[in-house]
């Protein structure tokens, strides 16, 4: 059985914030096989403007009604021209690709920690652990920005907003809130997905509390499938370091196996 | 749609382009790569190469950028390690190679003549790399040079890749030719660059990259129709191309054979696709053999 791109149809589409569109497609095969942490490659368009496919996590699937939802932000051309589309469209998604958090039943008490358009992987992932206690943190740029709070509330027993402007929750960064947390000595693994300086800080304060993180990286791609290897991060190997794939050895690494450049 | 190209008889005339489809595995969880004419490996260096900091690939209007750098495992490492997974297959094997001296190609060139390889392609034009590569592809002398030099310890047929970034491509072509090119190929990526405008910065890490993509296909015909005008070895050609249709114009430019690039980013079947686009033009023009259409452009 060869593996193969899917023609997926809108089965709904809804702007949860300004900018942001949360959109259901229906596709057996990808909600049958679909793990937290993984992404769909996505062709935005079938002319010229945006060629390449987007990386979009997965944010959550409906097993019985075959259903896959995604939340995205619209950044540039391509996620303009996916926002333009509408309910009984078909898309055309490579996935799930990349690999996924772990759910060893081991970790009972689950850290997660989301920053803006990061906090979308996360959901699928609260819904998947086995754990009775999860806590959930997810940073907002304000209150505006605030989406699927009521989601995270569901599955959550814990749940704290922070936003940097302090308009709604807690004023300040996720990881001010985590700290407070990972001192508590509460939490046997985080993990993390959000932007860059969030993820490193996350890496530095689990590692101060010698807690074991793990963290979704972005980076820009070009085949999605570990083909082109365009989609480089630095990796810690027996010769000090690597650039291994975002796409195929990744999204999510380790925290301790992952090198930010200063 | 068997083609023969320098002694090798490729069951069609696809194949995929360097640095677009790895060493084949990934994409081989996608389709048979016994469809393939022939898979043009990642590019290989001598020794293991890291490449350069992402982001690596940036999108203009049709087009992309790349920096990739030659990231790739080593010369000894793809024969030990890559080259039998290929062989499973019957597209033929073409192990493309960039050095930056003229001894590291020879060197290259002589370990695959001992391995199970099929075809050499030697990369005498990657823009991304700061030491070889461009530096011998866009001067008459060097290339016939490092084509001279190189056929000394070649004992399978080699393929010299061209660069675009050159005032002449013809001049560049019968050197390479005079050289002992067994055959040549064109064109590989085209100089560029994005800003973004609001951080001021290059998108690419490396700040420049080479471009390819249906932006770049009517440079990539024009000079393989003007390279099929002065050389009489057989021409791969590539560079834009993301149909059926495109192959056609190559091959109509003077192409024996079409490479796929990025087209197999946008699509992990572009190669079949373009595969069987051309089989259809065949077809509905009552074309029996695909080689009655090489070089069978009619110029005004
Ligand atoms: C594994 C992964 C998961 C992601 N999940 C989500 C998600 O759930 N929701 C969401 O809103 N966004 C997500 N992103 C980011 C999303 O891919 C980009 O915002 C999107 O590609 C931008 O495309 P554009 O055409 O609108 O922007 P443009 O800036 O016009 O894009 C130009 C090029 O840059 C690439 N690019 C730009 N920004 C990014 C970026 N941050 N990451 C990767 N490539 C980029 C695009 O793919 C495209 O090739 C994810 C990225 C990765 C790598
Ligand atoms: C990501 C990427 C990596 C490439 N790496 C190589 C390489 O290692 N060696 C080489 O000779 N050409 C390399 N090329 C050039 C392609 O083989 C080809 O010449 C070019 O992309 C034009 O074809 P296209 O427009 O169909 O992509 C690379 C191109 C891309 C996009
Ligand atoms: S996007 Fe091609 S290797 Fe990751």
């Amino acid at each position: 059985m060869f593996k193969q791109n899917h023609l997926c149809k809108i089965s709904n589409k809804k702007e949860i914030a300004p900018g942001i569109i949360d959109m259901r497609i229906i596709s057996q095969e990808i909600a049958q096989q679909a793990k937290p942490g993984q992404f769909l490659n996505i062709k935005c368009d079938n002319g010229l403007n945006a060629i390449l496919r987007r990386p979009i996590s997965i944010c959550d699937v409906d097993v019985e009604k075959n259903e896959v939802r995604f939340v995205f932000q619209i950044k540039g051309e391509g996620t303009k021209l996916l926002a333009s589309k509408t309910i009984g469209d078909c898309i055309d998604i490579l996935g799930p690709l990349g690999t996924s958090y772990t759910l060893e039943t081991k970790y009972a008490k689950p850290l997660l920690i989301g920053g803006g358009i990061g906090v979308f992987p996360l959901l699928m992932l609260a819904k998947s652990i086995s754990a009775q206690n999860i806590t959930a943190y997810l940073g907002f740029r304000n209150k505006d920005m605030v989406v699927l709070e009521e989601d995270f509330n569901k599955v959550c027993s814990e749940m704290q907003i922070a936003t940097d402007d302090g308009s709604y929750g807690y004023k300040g960064y996720v990881t001010q809130l985590m700290e407070e947390k990972l001192k508590q000595g509460k939490t046997d693994i985080v993990y993390a997905c959000g932007p860059q300086p969030m993820l490193k800080m996350v890496n530095s304060i689990c590692k101060t509390y010698a807690v074991p993180c793990q963290i979704s990286l972005e980076q820009r791609m070009g085949c999605g499938i570990g083909a082109c290897l365009v989609c480089a991060c630095k990796i810690k190997s027996d010769s000090a370091w690597e650039y291994k794939h975002v796409c195929k050895d990744g999204p999510v690494f380790w925290g301790n196996e992952v090198m930010f450049d200063e | 749609m068997k083609i023969n190209i320098a002694g090798i008889q490729l069951n069609n005339p696809v194949i995929t382009a360097s640095g677009t489809f790895g060493f084949g595995r990934e994409y081989g969880e996608y389709f048979d790569l016994n469809r393939l004419g022939g898979i043009c490996v990642k590019g290989l260096t001598l020794t293991p190469r890291q490449g350069n900091k992402p982001p690596r690939i940036a999108e203009t209007p049709a087009g992309i950028l790349n920096s990739v750098g030659l990231q790739n495992p080593g010369v000894r490492y793809f024969v030990e390690h890559e080259v039998p997974f290929l062989r499973q297959f019957t597209a033929k094997i073409i192990a493309n190679i960039s050095g930056n001296t003229v001894e590291e190609y020879c060197t290259m060139a002589e370990i695959l003549s001992d391995s199970d390889i099929d075809l050499i392609e030697m990369n005498i034009s990657c823009p991304n790399v700061k030491e070889g590569g461009v530096a011998f592809g866009t001067n008459a002398g060097t290339v016939n040079n490092i084509t001279q030099q190189v056929k000394k310890y070649c004992k399978k047929p080699l393929i010299v890749k061209l660069s675009p970034n050159v005032t002449d491509i013809k001049e560049i072509a019968k050197a390479a030719e005079d050289g002992g090119a067994d055959a040549i190929s064109l064109i590989n990526t085209l100089l560029g660059m994005a800003i973004d405008i609001n951080t001021r910065k290059p998108i690419l890490a490396n700040n420049v990259g080479g471009l390819s993509g249906p932006a770049v296909k009517p440079i990539a015909v024009r000079m393989v129709w003007q390279v099929a005008s002065v050389v009489k070895v057989p021409i791969i050609g590539m560079g834009g191309i993301m149909t059926g249709e495109d192959a056609v114009e190559f091959m109509l430019a003077g192409a024996s054979a079409v490479a796929v690039g990025i087209a197999n980013f946008v699509d992990p079947l572009a190669c079949i696709k373009v595969l069987e686009g051309l089989e259809s033009y065949l077809h509905k023009n009552n074309i029996y053999d695909v080689k009655e259409i090489i070089g069978k452009v009619e110029p005004n």
